[in-house]
């Protein structure tokens, strides 16, 4: 909301030299949030002055119509002569009064005027539009000043256009619908500098009459609790808005309309009260307020045709809705350019309903903005009161005798309180007289009984309910400033669960093995697994939806790492990086198969155990995953050789990090050729932990990389760390002092034997005294003959108490042979 | 060394002359002074100290000698083996030693070449600055608490006292997970963890939840749908908003230097009541010492006590969070939200391994 200090002077006597810093200040140490200050004063430099619209040119040949006109600014000009200036708006005719801005000032934002040749005339300053001024929105044309302007040509017009006021513009927080007014914000600037404040409010306002403004039947008063109403008839159709009204509302950012309706926004803005305006005369037959039936039709003054819901309130005559209640008038009883007799409404409506009319219809209105965040119940008469006030003064007509007033709202429930919980929730020692006056101060009706007190909430402040509320309005009083800071002495804690650590790790260790971390988004297209070929009966395609995605092309929540880890590295590629190997820690999604609704759950008292659990059960999976994606060389070409690119070795590499870095023993992790989506059907590694399958390392399949523009080669792995077995506690090798005995072997087998099946028959074959095996050589030559392979392993064989004889070692080496004969048929290269 | 016991033959008695003796030792010391390189001076050595050497046959005639003056003949031979073993060991040592410096200087390389062999890799700012946050509070003796990103409406909403039709909702721009009436959202923020906490722990409860949020705005410079908070909980006896205060400057000196400290506006958030945004006077930002909004915080409204089972008469607890985004952006000058999320690998690399 944007709003006037001259306006909030009304109610508030804020200092004359009061600083926008200050002014601030005051406003947010109470919880207003301040957007801006802005000084008008200042924004205009040079002569801004009123001008008297003599003759009018219509200039042709032009794209638009542009205007030649002399107005008269008075001696302002120092001539005294009329002023030339040509101007493109035309909604001004000669004896307008308009506002001038004459060459040598400036407009906010540094434009400055001069007088330049345009249109084949001279033009000597500028007829300025409301925005130009930087006083709204508004450019259909140049400002007009309504006919009571107190100016004469030539006087400064910063006074009469409003731009000797500093304008505040504050944003108010969803429980504070009160201070969405003039009314509030001046209220609360009184508390801030404990200054005195005239309540617009306590204008005497007459009650309700036997006879009604109107009949009215108001059905639910569960969504209507008040509903008043009263009449002005033989208002002149033609009577403008007064100037006050126009510079207040344009500040405020609301266009001007008809007397009758900126009246209605103009006590919106003072009071906080939406209001309504309908023409007598087009209303049909008695008014009912009521539930909307399903599936009516109502066309608003915004010109949409809108279908109805049970839920909405309306307002309805004999021809059916004709307001959406709370949120916005329809078009066929709107006040319109004929209108002579006025009904005026103001009621209370339930805040639930019109939040949900607001965001069913997506009609946030100013006046939906202020029914959802509380409206003051107590004010419907008085706004009636201004309002037929206003009418009558500005548009002449008569004020009729007779008052409707429905009223059904309830009394405000007294709120209990023990006097010292403020002192024990915040931690500053309030004395009870100092509580009872903060809450005084806010409006309560206080009683106190020992130890207890009973506070009765302001009409205007239906945010006020429980102890809590009053507990921060005395801390918000007093000062948020003067809590003082204590720490709180915690328990002593287990410090990172096991799987925290072992997230940690990983991720850790994958940096510092030369992988970049990714934080990636996680929102998927079927497309995307389409690309990554992944079939329609993997679990991968058991999606989330979201029912409101950004783009309808990502509707779904990931189910793997990769899409979007392959996405960010394909956008690197297109900044120019060629050797990259990325990384992710992150959750993917897993959808439960109609797993339906969770049972309801009250907020009143803990959810039983079982109740929480089943809710939690409909929640998808959302396993931590790991997943890393590398393309160009895992080590650089330089000057010390070529390069190394990255293959599916280095992808089985990360994984086997990944595991140690888990604390998952080598033994226990095994790695299977397989072939899984998206991998290449040949370089495919399923890596599995106590035989358990935990992900896929390898080489991407060339159709992937193809369809998703990849570098050639990029290789990736993905496991489920949430899959991983906790890690054992290390038992402790021995470690023998004694010498080892070092023997090569090169074995050939048949190519399609996978290393790994061949060193286990070694390691099963050389019984204990093996220490280790490391394969050094994989080769293959027509020697060997085809189909055949040989691998050439170091093993070190150690006894743990004593020096290994030769035969010893011999016979360990000659029995790892045996089996791998044995299982493999492997043999003896050169044997 | 063994010796022949040859035969005693007095003419042969030469060697052990104390002449011949100093002879001796001088001629060895000219010929190892003489020798350019070690292996030279290997060669020497037979020369000088083997069998043949003029010592050993010095030595080998001790045993002509009459027994009165076998033991002065024995220590002058030991003498001069010993002037010679010492000369032979000394130009040994300075030929070693040089030819090491000859070897090293041959060795010499630029070590100015680039040392990019091994690329190094980096953890994503946002990590570091979520674990970093973590730890600090695990020192003070929280626990790290977590839940789920796709989330029950209960907990994300419900239990935090957000109705469904409270206008706070409206504020949160929430992504549901369909089909409608689903109860599942992405969170719209970590406090949901705070429900979690206090379903599955017993007060006295110190956590702090680090996790990913999701709002249904669009990227650019200064929103992300997917972002970062960190959410602090204390439920325990007694606490109050002077602990809130006392931890939250605590938190703000450890992140942002000993000048660093806090200011509370007043705010309203429906889970906490009093509600407050803190914003952190941070001496180090770029364009200069200044107030920065930080996050919001308040007392953890007994309704929401009520909703986890917490008897609110008994227990009290304040909740705090701010966004890890923006906590990065001013501590080290980012401008564009974008940058922390495309994965830019220039962006990244540039933060290493730690903060």
């Amino acid at each position: 909301m944007r709003v006037g200090l001259s306006w909030l002077r009304e109610h508030v006597d804020l200092p004359a030299d009061i600083s926008a810093a200050d002014l601030e200040q005051a406003l947010v140490g109470l919880g207003i949030e301040v957007d801006s200050v802005a000084d008008l004063r200042a924004s205009v430099t040079g002569g801004l002055v009123v001008g008297r619209v003599l003759t009018v040119e219509e200039l042709t040949g032009f794209k638009k119509p542009i205007r030649f006109c002399t107005v008269d600014v008075g001696a302002a000009n120092g001539t005294g002569q009329p002023q030339e200036i040509v101007c493109g708006a035309s909604n001004f005719a000669p004896g307008d009064l308009v506002v001038v801005i004459l060459p040598g000032g400036v407009l906010p934002g540094g434009f400055e005027i001069g007088a330049r040749k345009t249109y084949g005339h001279m033009s000597a300053g500028m007829i300025t539009s409301a925005r130009e001024l930087g006083l709204g929105d508004d450019h259909d044309g140049i400002i007009v000043l309504p006919p009571d302007t107190t100016g004469a040509p030539g006087d400064d017009a910063r006074a009469i256009v409003g731009l000797d006021d500093v304008l505040v513009e504050v944003e108010i927080t969803p429980d504070r619908g009160y201070a969405m007014s003039v009314r509030g914000i001046a209220r609360e600037l009184a508390l801030a500098l404990g200054l005195p404040f005239r309540d617009p409010a306590l204008v005497p306002s007459p009650r309700a009459t036997a006879e009604p403004a109107y009949p009215v039947d108001v059905r639910d008063p569960i969504g209507c609790d008040r509903f008043a109403a009263r009449a002005v008839r033989g208002v002149d159709p033609a009577a403008a808005t007064p100037a006050f009204m126009v510079r207040r509302l344009t500040q405020a950012g609301i266009r001007t309309i008809s007397l009758p309706v900126d009246i209605t926004n103009y006590l919106m803005l003072e009071l906080g009260q939406p209001m309504h305006a309908f023409d007598l005369d087009r209303l049909r037959g008695p008014l009912v307020v009521r539930r909307a039936t399903p599936g009516e039709k109502l066309t608003t003054l915004d010109g949409a045709k809108r279908t109805l819901d049970a839920e909405d309130m309306v307002i309805c005559d004999d021809s059916g809705p004709i307001s959406l209640a709370a949120v916005m008038g329809g078009e066929t009883s709107e006040v319109h350019v004929g209108t002579t007799d006025v009904l005026f409404e103001a009621a209370h409506w339930d805040p639930v309903m019109v939040g949900r009319t607001a965001r069913r219809h997506k009609l946030f209105s100013e006046a939906a903005k202020r029914w959802e965040r509380g409206v003051d119940p107590a004010l419907p008469l008085v706004a009636l009161e201004r309002a037929v006030a206003l009418l009558t003064t500005h548009g002449g007509g008569t004020t009729g005798d007779e008052i409707l007033d429905f009223d059904a709202v309830r009394p405000r429930t007294p709120v209990d309180m023990a006097v010292d919980l403020p002192t024990r929730r915040v931690g500053v020692v309030y004395e009870p007289a100092r509580v009872v006056g903060l809450l005084e101060a806010v409006g309560c009706t206080v009683t106190v009984d020992g130890d207890r007190l009973s506070a009765v909430p302001p009409t205007w402040r239906p945010d006020l309910t429980d102890p809590a509320d009053l507990v921060e309005e005395v801390v918000r009083l007093d000062g948020y400033d003067k809590v003082p800071g204590r720490l709180p002495l915690a328990p002593a804690g287990r410090g990172l669960t096991d799987t925290q650590r072992r997230r940690r790790s990983v991720a850790r260790a994958l940096a510092e093995t030369g992988n970049v971390e990714v934080l990636s988004y996680p929102f998927v297209g079927t497309p995307a697994l389409d690309a990554l070929g992944i079939p329609d009966d993997d679990p991968r395609r058991a999606l989330v939806r979201l029912a409101n995605p950004l783009s309808d092309e990502e509707p779904y929540l990931r189910t793997t790492l990769l899409p979007p880890l392959l996405a960010t590295l394909r956008r690197n590629v297109g900044r120019g990086a060629r050797d990259l190997s990325l990384y992710e820690v992150g959750v993917v999604f897993q959808a439960h198969a109609g797993a339906g609704a969770p049972p309801v759950m009250s907020v009143d008292e803990r959810p039983a155990d079982s109740v929480f659990a089943a809710a939690d059960a409909v929640v998808p999976e959302q396993p931590w995953h790991v997943a890393v994606v590398m393309a160009g060389e895992v080590e650089p070409t330089g000057w010390w050789a070529g390069g190394r690119p990255a293959t599916w070795a280095d992808a089985v590499q990360a994984a086997r990090t990944v595991l140690d870095t888990a604390g998952i023993p080598e033994e226990r992790v095994s790695v299977r050729s397989a072939a899984v989506a998206p991998w290449h059907p040949g370089r495919c590694a399923a890596i599995a932990v106590d035989d358990v399958v935990v992900g896929w390392a390898g080489e991407l399949h060339p159709s992937v990389v193809r369809a998703l523009d990849l570098p050639k080669r990029t290789a990736a792995v993905e496991l489920d760390l949430d899959a991983l077995p906790a890690a054992p506690v290390t038992p402790a090798p021995r470690v023998s002092g004694f010498p080892p005995a070092l023997i090569d072997v090169a074995l050939v087998v048949g190519e399609g034997v996978p290393a790994a099946d061949v060193r286990q028959a070694i390691v099963a074959g050389a019984g204990d005294l093996l220490e280790s095996v490391r394969l050094f050589d994989v080769y293959a030559s027509e020697q060997l003959g085809s189909g055949r392979k040989s691998l050439a392993y170091k093993l070190t064989f150690r006894a743990p108490d004593r020096t290994l004889t030769v035969e010893e070692a011999v016979a360990a080496r000659d029995a790892a042979v045996a089996e791998a004969a044995n299982r493999f048929g492997a043999t003896l290269r050169g044997a | 060394m063994s010796y022949r016991n040859d035969p005693y033959d007095p003419k042969q008695v030469a060697y052990l002359d104390p002449a011949a003796l100093d002879a001796a030792v001088a001629e060895a010391d000219k010929a190892f002074a003489g020798a350019a390189d070690p292996d030279a001076l290997t060669q020497l050595r037979h020369l000088h100290l083997g069998d043949k050497a003029p010592i050993s046959l010095a030595r080998r005639e001790i045993g002509a000698l009459p027994p009165a003056a076998k033991s002065e003949a024995g220590k002058r031979v030991n003498e001069a083996r010993r002037q010679i073993q010492d000369l032979f060991d000394a130009r040994s040592a300075a030929l070693a030693a040089e030819q090491e410096q000859r070897v090293l200087a041959e060795e010499r390389v630029d070590v100015t070449l680039p040392w990019d062999r091994r690329p190094r890799g980096a953890r994503h700012p946002l990590s570091t600055l979520m674990e970093r946050i973590g730890d600090l509070f695990v020192g003070m003796g929280y626990e790290i608490a977590e839940g789920p990103e796709a989330e029950l409406e209960w907990t994300n909403f419900d239990a935090l006292n957000i109705p469904p039709d409270h206008p706070a909702r409206g504020l949160m721009d929430t992504f549901h997970i369909a089909p409608e009436g689903s109860g599942l959202v992405l969170r719209t923020h970590t406090s949901p963890v705070q429900a979690r906490a206090m379903l599955t722990r017993t007060p006295p409860i110190y956590v702090i939840a680090p996790g990913r949020v999701y709002r249904t705005d669009e990227l650019d410079a200064t929103h992300t749908p997917v972002f970062h908070q960190v959410e602090g909980l204390v439920v325990d006896r007694g606490i109050t908003m002077a602990h809130l205060r006392g931890t939250l400057d605590h938190f703000a000196r450890a992140m942002f230097g000993p000048d660093a400290r806090t200011r509370f506006r007043p705010h309203y958030f429906p889970f906490t009541e009093p509600s407050a945004e803190f914003d952190i006077w941070f001496p180090e930002h770029r364009d200069g010492p200044q107030w920065v909004e930080w996050g919001g915080c308040g007392m953890v409204n007994p309704r929401v006590l009520r909703a986890c089972g917490i008897d609110p008469d008994e227990f009290s607890g304040f909740a705090f969070g701010m966004g890890i985004e923006r906590s990065l952006m001013f501590r080290h000058g980012i401008s564009d939200m974008r940058d922390m999320v495309e994965g830019d690998v220039r962006f990244t690399r540039a933060f290493g391994m730690e903060l």
